[in-house]
Formats: structure tokens, sequence, C-alpha cells
């Protein structure tokens, strides 16, 4: 059978921008979301979580809880006995300190927020009710809120055998030639850059519905998790079961952007409980516990120095990186999640000679980290950008010219990281952006703006993604739990309609709809007859999940493999009935086989499920009855890149400091576009949380560790008017690696926005002297050195 | 705090008998005892417009009213706009713009453009934007809704279709 032709070439389902199967029930409030499950008999849950960031324990007591009218049950870690979760690397002692993270604190709290008691109860009110009356006394440590704090001498241990607060430290690279490099510069770049916690923040926040059935002797917890499988092997272990005592199911999911693919402690306490109760228990966490005990990112400090030639040549990087990663490590990406990949990605889309690289994760009292969109690539990537605009200046260049002279362009490259990377399109989209904002007149407004006292500035950003993660890169970074491949089933029915799992976890990123058009495509069959499953650990084959881009690169290809593999069988059956050879038949592109020499003769699907059910006498015994296929598929090597530049042109008000973004320009290259409505998608939403980390989010604590954004009123989350129009452009490098051809669009947007604004900013700036180089920009620095170019300049005006 | 009232809630157009506690928001009060599960919550602190629902015709965070308040009003929830074989032009429109991903603040801006529109029949993309900015979205970067709110005010002006942004 013949399979489309990815290179570049669009098939009738591939490439054309369908509508959102998810839609008819999603825009007429008929989805089905966690908390829209009831089940008879339901209690709800609750936490009483520490109200100090840093303290022992001294008593924990539940017996007011107990008596709150409405509280059906309040448990301590001592009473739910679980074992705790443990998510570690392969890594020598001197490199690695493996902590654990407790379901419900015991002995010790390590953030406030963090919990240390469940409270069931009838109805919500009640929850909270109980939690009010509980009496939880501490002796106070002190806080670790700062990466000062946690690495001075005398620092308090967040974690007792974690000395001096150091979980990883890394050299991960340091290759020869990097100190001749600063020797022979004529333009070294020192740069300290920091990014601020922040908070992935998706509108539905985390849950879990747990209920033990007798019936099968099996725990059912529904939870909005991206990585179902994960969860379940984390609630058998800890709760002494195995796996296949426990089926972990997910409902349509209001958003993750990486909070929601590890596992969180609540959801094994909610199990825990409603196992012991034997009645079915939910918890809904309410925004004030997202916004302070949820997982976080971001919070990150380079210490960063550039050497370049007099013409502008990148020749060395030497970076120090900090990760301030809170009290835990993940599970299952670990503590190492964010410095393991700065430190093996950071030189980006730019040739480097020479590369030096230590990175550190540090424990400290706040809430613990996640991957979150973009994985510290918003942070590497705004270092390098903003190096290459600050040696540009330098040395008198244009911030496009000195990127060109820089850039990759033949592939495949070899990095001096040991990364291959696959073609992209590096210098297309950089040169495509720069020709947008001229065309469009930018250069010449930003002039004339100057000239009547307007400040504009105009940035860039170029960037290149890994997405296709395959177990061989992922081992690379020695975690003890290797993610990486994915598994697709797929059946046909009587109806020549077919099923086709996935282990990917669609949140947002319309997977019913794109993975629908690669089996039609590949099948020749229509969309409405595809229907995808996902979320349900009984039904579906073993999966990693959705998080870093993974789902269409990876998954894609499962489910395409999967389709092919199923139009094999039909062949075989269709060539069989038809009294031909197989190799005589292909796929009809419209629902049926047809014999190659005499087109006449064609089977429908239908036809051929019908023999193969319902009249299986008539295959012969080598053919069996199945209509089912299964594909397992893995990205090989160092995976695939995405890459895109983002092009920004920002306006600074004089008199608040407040920066509006004018124009927005994005071009983006992700291989094969299966729907490009649906990439832009993902590239608009990851441009608008990348803003945000730029200008407006910022997750902040007091010195004594308490968090001081528990309601959206000191979250800022940009809304419409802060958030532009962004225009995208595609550029289509199909990827050799991937059945999809695709790449992966998931995080692009979130990881070039942050440098492409801060750039934007400091052009407008640049006059000024004063560069700013920390996200968010708060409006007062802005103010600040504005006012302060503003009295420099009448100071200087002769009276 | 088990003193409990008996309301009548018109909701939809349609009278519910319920026994409410006063301290229930009206948004708990629809999504688990009338049992129409399609307004969210996002928040329960009225900044994030996912429980928004037409009261008298007019937008209102859902989290911010108590049960016992709305009675006497016309309450209207997603579920009243359209189905899913037949959804309302505005429905359709978030649809073929490619106005949500998740879906999760979806029926908050239904609602509240519902409101808005009839406020405002006809609208400048920047009162749109403006009356929008009212929402939080998490996934789409707020252009995509902005401009299936655009489309749906022009053809009830009666203006032209513009082009469909996406094929079926
Ligand atoms: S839930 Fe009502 S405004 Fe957020
Ligand atoms: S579509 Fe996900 S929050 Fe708006």
């Amino acid at each position: 059978m013949s399979g489309p032709d990815f290179d570049g070439r669009r098939g009738r389902w591939i490439g054309a921008p369908v509508r959102r199967r998810e839609d008819p029930r999603l825009v007429t409030g008929r989805g089905r979301f966690l908390d829209d499950i009831h089940l008879t008999g339901l209690l709800h849950a609750g936490f009483v979580r520490a109200t100090v960031a840093h303290g022992r324990v001294h008593e924990v007591d539940l017996t007011a809880v107990r008596e709150v009218e409405g509280v059906v049950a309040a448990y301590s870690a001592e009473d739910l006995g679980l074992g705790d979760i443990v998510a570690l690397l392969d890594r020598p002692p001197e490199e690695y300190t493996p902590t654990t993270m407790p379901i419900l604190a015991r002995h010790k709290v390590r953030f406030a927020g963090e919990p240390i008691a469940i409270v069931i109860a009838k109805d919500p009110y009640a929850v909270e009710d109980g939690i009010e009356a509980a009496r939880v006394t501490y002796d106070v440590l002190d806080a670790v809120v700062s990466e000062e704090a946690a690495l001075a001498a005398d620092a308090p241990l967040v974690h007792e055998d974690a000395p001096s607060n150091v979980l990883l430290d890394v050299t991960s690279f340091d290759t020869p030639g990097v100190d001749e490099a600063f020797q022979e510069s004529g333009c070294v770049i020192d740069l300290v850059t920091r990014s601020a916690r922040q908070n992935a923040l998706p509108l539905e926040t985390r849950g879990a519905i747990a209920s033990w059935d007798e019936r099968d002797e099996q725990l059912l917890v529904q939870t909005c998790s991206q990585v179902p499988h994960q969860v379940r092997t984390v609630l058998a272990r800890s709760m002494r079961l195995p796996e296949q005592s426990v089926r972990v199911t997910v409902p349509d999911m209001g958003g993750g952007f990486g909070q929601k693919c590890v596992v969180g402690r609540e959801e094994i306490a909610v199990a825990a409980a409603a196992k012991r109760l034997g009645r079915p228990v939910k918890w809904i966490e309410d925004r004030r516990d997202a916004l302070t005990a949820g997982f976080l990112a971001r919070e990150q400090r380079y210490r960063t120095r550039a050497a370049f030639t007099a013409e502008g040549k990148l020749t060395a990087i030497d970076a120090d990186i900090v990760c301030d990663m809170g009290a835990y490590s993940c599970y299952p990406f670990t503590v190492g999640i964010e410095p393991l990949m700065a430190a093996a990605e950071m030189p980006s889309v730019y040739q480097l000679p020479a590369y030096r690289v230590r990175a550190r994760a540090i424990a400290s009292t706040k809430a613990p980290t996640a991957p979150y969109r973009g994985v510290s690539r918003p942070q590497y990537v705004l270092v390098m950008e903003r190096i290459m605009d600050l040696a540009a200046r330098r040395l008198g260049l244009d911030p496009v010219e000195i990127r060109r002279r820089n850039l990759i362009t033949e592939f495949p490259y070899r990095g001096v990281n040991n990364v291959t990377y696959d073609p992209g399109s590096y210098l297309e989209s950089l040169e495509l952006a720069e020709k947008t904002l001229r065309a469009e007149g930018w250069y010449e407004l930003r002039e004339r703006a100057a000239a009547e006292g307007r400040h504009l500035g105009i940035g860039y950003s170029c960037f290149s993604e890994r997405t296709g993660y395959g177990s061989e890169a992922f081992a690379k970074r020695k975690m003890t739990v290797v993610p990486g491949f994915d598994i697709s089933e797929i059946r046909m029915d009587l109806t020549g309609s077919v099923v086709v799992t996935s282990g990917t976890m669609n949140h947002g990123q319309s997977h019913e709809t794109t993975f629908a058009q690669l089996v039609a495509e590949r099948l020749g069959l229509d969309l409405a007859k595809v229907k995808l499953r996902q979320g349900d650990t009984e039904r579906i084959p073993y999966g990693w999940g959705t998080f870093a881009s993974r789902s269409a690169t990876i998954g894609g290809s499962a489910v395409a493999t999967a389709a092919t593999r199923l139009g094999e069988q039909l062949c075989v059956i269709a060539a069989h009935l038809l009294g031909t050879r197989v190799e005589n038949v292909e796929l009809d592109g419209d629902g049926g086989v047809v014999q190659l020499d005499d087109p006449t003769r064609r089977m429908a699907f239908e036809e051929l499920a019908d023999v193969a059910y319902l009249r299986s006498h008539l295959l012969p015994k080598e053919t069996p009855p199945t209509l089912t296929a299964t594909a397992a598929f893995d990205v090989p090597g160092d995976g695939t890149f995405s890459n895109a530049t983002h092009a920004v042109v920002v306006e600074a008000d004089p008199g608040t400091g407040q920066v509006k973004i004018l124009r927005y320009a994005c071009v983006e290259d992700c291989g094969v576009v299966i729907n490009p409505k649906v990439v832009e998608g993902q590239a608009r939403g990851g441009i608008a949380q990348g803003i945000a980390g730029a200008l407006f989010e910022e997750v902040s604590y007091a010195d004594n560790g308490e968090p001081s954004a528990a309601s959206f009123i000191d979250y800022l989350v940009p809304t419409a008017t802060e958030i532009p129009d962004i225009s995208v452009d595609h550029l289509e490098t199909p990827c050799a690696f991937t059945e999809s051809g695709a790449k992966g669009a998931g995080e692009g947007g979130t990881i070039g926005a942050p440098a492409a604004v801060l750039n934007a900013v400091n052009d407008l700036l640049w006059h000024t002297g004063v560069q700013l180089e920390s996200t968010p920009v708060h409006p007062e620095a802005v103010l600040t050195a504005l006012a302060g170019a503003h009295r420099h300049e009448k100071a200087s005006t002769p009276v | 705090m088990s003193d409990k009232h008996l309301i009548v809630l018109t909701v939809n157009g349609i009278d519910h008998e319920l026994l409410v506690e006063a301290r229930w928001t009206l948004l708990d009060v629809l999504r688990h005892q009338v049992e129409l599960t399609g307004t969210h919550v996002g928040c329960e602190h009225g900044v994030c417009g996912a429980c928004t629902i037409l009261v008298d015709e007019e937008p209102v965070r859902a989290c911010l009213v108590y049960a016992v308040q709305a009675e006497g009003h016309a309450i209207r929830t997603v579920e009243s706009l359209g189905t899913p074989t037949e959804p309302n032009d505005l429905q359709e429109a978030f649809s073929a713009r490619h106005g949500l991903q998740c879906g999760f603040c979806t029926p908050g801006f239904l609602m509240l453009a519902e409101g808005f529109l009839t406020q405002r029949p006809t609208p400048s993309r920047e009162e749109i934007r403006e009356a929008v900015s009212a929402n939080l979205c998490r996934c789409t970067g707020y252009q995509t809704i902005v401009d299936a709110i655009e489309d749906t005010a022009r053809r009830r002006a009666g203006q032209t279709d513009p082009e469909p942004e996406a094929v079926r």
C-alpha cells in the first residue's frame, strides 16, 4: 500500500484547517471536566495546609475538625501511613542528593501551603469549616526564600540530608578552548539575568475524584493529569497496591501547561481516604491553593560570559545557572528538570565552538517546581538573545546581522553540547520576520517616534526547541524513569469506523482533531469515522502522556503507524477476497481497497470488516479475523527541533512606564503542519504566556516565606487588552525521524516571547544608558530609566 | 449554619425549587443542584469570569452572587444558547475561528459576549477587546475570541459573511 508523501506535500487531511472536533460539546457547556462529575454518595475533601514556610510540626490536632457539622473524617500523615513520592536521578552523590516528598507532611513542613491533613465532609462548605477547626502547632524555623539565603554558609537546611541546600550540581560541559576564546576576544559580554517564579496556571485547577469499586476490587481515580499512567504508578506504589488494582481516567481538561504532568500528593491522599471510607471522595483545588501550593516554575538566575570576535562571531560561552526548585523534587522529572535542560540546550540556534556550564538546583521553602511550558528555554533563550543584542551594540552591528552571522545554517549540525540538530529554517525565519517588520514600516516609525519624543523599540528572538524527546534523548538526563515512546492501538468496527488510542493526553491541544486527521490521511477514511480515546489506563496501552510538545511528534507518529498497519491488514483481507496478490491492491483514499490492475474491483472497509468479524470462515487460516493494530513509536537519537523567530515592536508610556506591544510577528517551523489553525492557536497561546512572563507574572514571597500572591488580585494574569493580535507565518521543514513529519508546536510561543519583548524594551531604553535584564519588567523600572534619561537631557540642555 | 432556605430559581426559563444554605453561591447551586455544569469555576473571587452567566440579560459573575439573592431574576447559562447539533451563531463563530482550546473559559466568554452584544450590537474591535478583558483565558491569547465576537456582531448586523476561517 502507499502512504502519503510527507515531503512538504499536503494530503487531503494533512494541512487542512479543519474544524475542531472537540468544539460541539465544549462551546455548549456539555464538556465533562473533573468537577462536573458527580458520583452517588460523593464526599468532598480539602487540605489543612501549613501556615508557616518552614517548621517542625509539633502537633496536628484534628479533634475539633471531626466535631464540625458535616465533617465525616480527617486524617493526618500518621493516620494514612502512605509511602512517599520518590523521584530520582541516576547520578553520583557529588552531583546529586536525592530527597523524597511525603503525601502529607510529617514532622516538618517545608513551604507555606504544604498539605498536612485531609478533611472529608458532606459538602465543600463543611470542608472549609473543618479545615478552619484544625490546630497545628510548629517550632518555626527560618525560611529560605532566595538563592543567597539558600547558599549562605549558615543557611537553614530545607532537607537535613541535603547539605548546603544544593540538590543538584553539575558541570555539564567544559570543552577545550573556553579560556583561550576569552583571552583572544575583543568583545566580552557579561550578563546577569533573573526570571521570577511563575505559575503555569491552567484555568481549571487540579483535582481528583477517587472511588473504590468493590465488584472490581479496583480503585478508580479520575483526575486532571497530563500523565495518567504515571499517576497510576505512584498511586499503586504509595498505597502498596498492584497496578491492576488502580485505574486512572482523565475527563476533559482545562489546561495544564506542564503543571499537570507531574504527580501531585493530594490525588493520593484523596484516593487513600476514599478507600478507607468506602465512599467516593472529590477534591477540587481552589484558586488560593492553586496559586500558593500548586507546582511552580521559572525562578532562575544566570551569570553568563560570552566572547565574540571583532566580526561578531560568537566564540565561547561560560555560564553559571542556579534554579530555585522549591521544597521538593517532582515525579517523574525530579529537580533536574530545569538545570539539566538549561545546561544541555543553552547554545540554542547558534554555532558555538567552546562551552562551559555549571548548573545547580537548590532547595528553598517555597512551593515545589514542575515543568512549565518551555522548561528553562524561555530563560536561556533570553540570555542568548540578550547577548546577541548587547554584542551587536558593542560592535556596531545590526541585531539581525549579528544573528545572521552566528545562526546554524548547515544541517544536521552537531553542537558543542553533543546534540545533533535536525534541519530547520533558522535563517529563513529570521529573514522573513525582519522583512515583515520592514515592509510594514516599523523601522521608520521607530525613528519618527523618537523625534516626537515617543519611545518605541524593536526586538527579535531566534530559537529552536527540542520537541521529539525520545527515550534516547531523555536517557542522557540520567532520570531513573525514562520517558520517550508512545503506543497507539487502532480498531475498526463493522461500520468501517475506527477507534484509535493514544497514550498522550489532550488538555486543549486539539488531539481529537489532529490525530483524526493523521488517521484519516493514512487510511483514506473520512474524518468523521475516526474517534480518539485517551486518558484511561484500563483502555489505553501504556503511554507517556503530553508534555515537551511530544503529542503530534511521538504520539502522532504512533497513531499514524498503527493506522498504516491496519491499512495493511485491510489490504491482505481484500486481496484474498478479490482473489489477487496483496501487491496488487491499495487503499483507495475513500474508505476502501482497490485492485490496481482493475480499478472496477474494489471493496469498502465495511465489507472487509463484515467478513472479518461475521464470516471469518471465508478467510485463510493464517489471516486472523482482527482489524486491530498496535504500534509503538520512539524518536531515535537526539530528537527533533522546531524553530521560530519572534519579532516585536513595543512602546513605553513615559508617564506610567507601562509597556504596550504594538506589533507581534511569529514565524514558526514545526515541520509538517497537520492543522494550521491548531498550530497558530498553540503559538498565540504560548506567546501570551511568554508575554505574561516578560511583563506581568511573578510569584513573590515575604521574607518569612509567606506567599504574597494568593489571588488574581496580586498575581497579574494578562487579559485581552495586554495581549496583542499576533501574526503567525508557517515555514515547513518536514521532520525525517517522525512518521507524522511533525516536530511539535506546543511550547515555542512561550520560549520566544520573553526574549523578544525584553530586547524590544531594551532597544527603546538604550539611549537612557539603562538596560533591564530581569523578568518580569516592572513599569517602575522602565519609568525610572526614562525619567533618568529625561533629567539627563534636560540638564544638558543649555539654558 | 444549616439554616436552609427554600427558593425558586428561574434558569433558562425553567423554575427550580431548591433548598439552599444562605452562604451557597449561585455558581455552586447552578452546578451542583440545578446540575447545569456548563458554568465553570475558575477562581471564586470574581476575577477570571469563567462563571459568567446572564441575570436579567446582564453578564454577572455567578461566584459573587448568593443563590438566595437570585430569586425572582431570569438566569441564563451557556446551556440556553444552543446544543452540540444546533449551536447558536456565537458558538458557531467560536468554533469557526478556533476561539477555544481547552474550552474551560469558553462558556464564560460566550455569556459575556451574549450580554455585551445585546447592549452594544455594533461594537468596534477595540470595544470588543475591552469587553473581553473582563475574563481570563489561559490558552488562546484572546485574538481568536475577539475574532469570533467580531464576526458574530457583523453577521447579526446583517453584514456579508466574513471569509470562513476553517472548513468543516
Ligand atoms: S469563578 Fe467567578 S470570576 Fe472566577
Ligand atoms: S480555552 Fe483554555 S482557558 Fe480559554
